[in-house]
């Protein structure tokens, strides 16, 4: 049984920033959604249904707050699911809109994932008790620093890779006015003598927390038909696959630098996208990269790079805006962190590209891309590739 | 609209639901009701294209709360999975929607709500609007008792009919061996009892419990070949109402009906209906807004008043449901959840078994 194609035809961003004290939070949703039912030349009524993402409810300190924001977000008497996922929530958020429409359930579904992280502080949120160890209070920066330090050892990657990431994502980020950090003045130097915060993640390589809000609006094969004959709207963003994976936090055995569950959920995207040669076929990738040596870590992990080699392309400029893989052309997660939106905001960035609505931040003829997410202890992953041209199959 | 692929529920576990678990964490408690549902169709994580779960942080008082769950599940070699901050019913949904899509036959639904560590009632009020409700508190069984004093000045029920429909609902959990609350007084020695929140008496009010459970789906012949009689999900709808408690008529439910009309609840009979009112009021609107007579065999397993795991309830009420359609003892059940204060989330759930 085929499923129903899917299109990506409204997006919407907040500016994101370190607060948004002009704001609620059912401000802040609907300033992202407003945004995109503009965008996909809609109005409330049209939406059959909404899906909500968030990070933990302890961020802001409101349990289930889609109850509270039904009435902001136009669901009164539709369907509304709420999805939490960790960090790959905003994925998750975009993958089970997409299932609505794949189902044939309904034709136009709104995504939104949002964290409004001014509520609470995010540090002391991130730091989870560990069974039987003593706890770090160190946040998610602690949880990751040593799987950072394996990888440097198992690739002999040099010490500078993580400051380059960083410096290409924060520059990238200029030319993005959604992205939180704008650091004008951000310079090799700069990140390099940052304060080490948790060693080897410098404070200039880690990501910011912000509030913010995405949403996208995706329909059915007729609606995107619909948005490639109409002059007035971006063309539509089709999804060629998607996919979501999850294995435990802790076992003996497990890899935590490079998981299984990234790979078997990349070759599941792969396999519906018709993708063989993942660096030859994706244009451009929106990478969940919340401190700088993911970038690398994770082009292994999605088949960029042989394992061991992702450092290479990072230091061959591969990743920059003008190298042949651009990754995280908005500045990514190390520029604009909203927790539970940051992985929406990937999969929103990726259809942007395809669309041609990136602006500055646009890789020039984009037509597939690769968004990505991943959450808790680098276990759940979540993903989808998007291409300028509807699937045949 | 008739779904696109017949997919059943067929199989369904259950914890012996307690007032506290004392001994186990959510992780133990999940686990041997993963467990039970897998054997009893002697599956194993392999065999399951899809999971899916449904808990909240909030009760557990930490965040990412669900992710240590899946340590019950055996989520290794890798598994597609998701998570629904959502009573498990919702949880249910999203795995009935994969099926639908083609990608998977078979799925795993479990959800699970250890409420003693906390004050029940006090948590609940975090639901609410973050600026104009929750700096009041106002807790979840007073939320309750406007919603039933609504309800009595409206002629919609009474306290007559309330302690009924509790005095037969734990009546009814006397058959049910993983009840909390089994067997009642009378009503009218319930109505002499003092009321806590005017007009709800003790009776009223759903206990506090913890406790877990588990469903698989499967899809048509593989549904076939796990069940001898499955309980085919013949419409599966949810819909929300808006959250101001002044904005919404507290003395009925639209959303249940409009979920009602849309999973198909008047097209046939029903035998048996499995509601998740929590409170003995919320019945009655539930009743009322499905549009059920008094042939309708409501809450057999004795409902939510006699075992209330947050965020498993409602799911549970799907596997009662399921379980009177293998036995042969209904035709056609309607299952429904609830998610939010005063009902302003509903799910509903008509399941068949084959002629």
């Amino acid at each position: 049984m085929g499923a129903e194609r899917v299109a990506v035809v409204g997006i919407g961003q907040t500016k994101h920033q370190a607060t948004r004290g002009d704001v609620s939070i059912a401000g802040l949703v609907r300033e992202a959604a407003s945004e995109a039912l503009a965008d996909a030349e809609m109005t409330w009524s049209d939406i059959d249904a909404v899906v909500v993402g968030k990070a933990p409810d302890f961020f802001e300190g409101v349990m289930m707050p889609e109850l509270y924001l039904a009435d902001a977000l136009g669901a009164v008497g539709k369907p509304l699911l709420r999805v939490h996922t960790a960090g790959s929530v905003g994925g998750s958020t975009a993958l089970v809109a997409a299932s609505l429409i794949q189902a044939g359930i309904h034709r136009r579904v709104l995504a939104l994932a949002f964290e409004k992280q001014s509520e609470s502080e995010a540090m002391w949120a991130l730091t989870l008790p560990i069974p039987f160890s003593p706890p770090l209070v160190a946040g998610a920066g602690g949880y990751f620093a040593p799987h950072i330090r394996a990888y440097m050892r198992r690739s002999g990657a040099p010490d500078h890779i993580g400051i380059l990431v960083a410096l290409k994502d924060r520059r990238n980020a200029l030319k993005n006015p959604k992205a939180h950090l704008h650091e004008e003045n951000v310079t090799f130097d700069s990140v390099k003598d940052a304060i080490m915060l948790w060693d080897p993640i410098r404070y200039s390589e880690t990501c910011p927390s912000s509030d913010g809000a995405c949403a996208i609006v995706l329909t059915d094969e007729a609606g995107g038909d619909a948005a490639a004959a109409s002059s007035s709207s971006a063309p539509p963003a089709w999804v060629l696959g998607g996919a979501m994976r999850s294995e435990p936090t802790m076992f003996a055995g497990r890899d935590q630098v490079n998981p299984q569950a990234g790979r078997d959920c990349a070759a599941d995207v792969y396999a519906q996208a018709g993708i063989t040669d993942p660096r030859a076929q994706i244009d451009v990738a929106e990478i969940y990269v919340p401190f700088s040596w993911y970038e690398p870590m994770w082009l292994e992990n999605l088949g960029f790079a042989e394992e061991g080699t992702g450092w290479k392309l990072v230091e061959d400029g591969v990743t920059q805006m003008d190298g042949d893989l651009p990754v995280n052309p908005s500045g990514g997660v190390l520029s604009s962190n909203p927790i539970g939106a940051s992985g929406l905001i990937r999969f929103a960035e990726a259809a942007m590209q395809v669309r041609g609505q990136a602006g500055e931040h646009q890789i020039d003829g984009a037509r597939v891309a690769l968004g990505h997410a991943y959450g808790g202890g680098s276990q759940f992953f979540a993903m989808w590739a998007v291409g300028a041209e509807k699937p045949t199959s | 609209m008739a779904p696109r692929r017949e997919v059943a529920v067929v199989g369904f576990a259950q914890s012996h639901h307690v007032r506290r678990e004392t001994t186990r964490n959510e992780v133990e408690m999940v686990m041997p009701v993963l467990h039970q549902v897998k054997a009893d169709l002697g599956l194993d994580q392999s065999a399951l294209d899809f999971t899916c779960s449904g808990s909240t942080d909030y009760l557990a008082g930490s965040a990412f709360s669900f992710v240590l769950a899946l340590d019950g599940v055996g989520a290794f070699p890798p598994i597609s999975e998701s998570h629904v901050e959502m009573d498990g019913a919702w949880a249910l949904y999203e795995a009935w929607v994969k099926i639908q899509t083609g990608s998977a036959d078979t799925a795993l639904v479990y959800s699970y709500g250890k409420s003693s560590p906390g004050s029940l009632r006090d948590v609940l009020s975090r639901q609410l609007d973050p600026y104009y409700q929750a700096p009041l508190w106002p807790d979840a069984v007073a939320l309750a008792a406007l919603q039933a004093r609504a309800c009595i000045d409206a002629g919609v029920t009474s306290q007559a009919e309330m302690a009924a429909v509790a005095a037969r609902s734990r009546r009814a959990a006397a058959d049910n061996p993983y009840a909390q609350l089994q067997g009642s007084d009378d009503p009218d020695v319930l109505l002499k009892e003092p009321e806590i929140a005017a007009p709800l008496r003790r009776h009223d009010c759903p206990p506090i419990t913890d406790g877990a459970a588990a469903v698989v789906l499967a899809a048509g012949d593989r549904a076939r070949e796990l069940c001898e009689r499955p309980a085919w999900i013949r419409g599966i709808d949810h819909r929300i109402e808006a959250h101001a408690l002044g904005v919404r008529d507290l003395t009925d439910s639209p959303s249940t009906r409009l979920a009602g009309e849309r999973a198909g609840v008047g097209e046939g009979p029903v035998d048996v209906a499995e509601l998740h009112a929590p409170f003995t009021h919320q019945e009655v609107v539930l009743r009322r807004a499905l549009g059920f007579g008094d042939d309708v065999d409501v809450n057999p397993s004795g409902g939510a008043l006699a075992a209330n795991p947050m965020m498993a309830a409602g799911l549970i009420r799907i596997g009662e449901a399921a379980r009177r359609v293998w036995a042969g003892e209904a035709g056609r059940a309607v299952a429904h959840a609830t998610n939010g204060p005063c009902l302003q989330q509903n799910l509903v759930c008509v399941l068949e078994g084959a002629d």
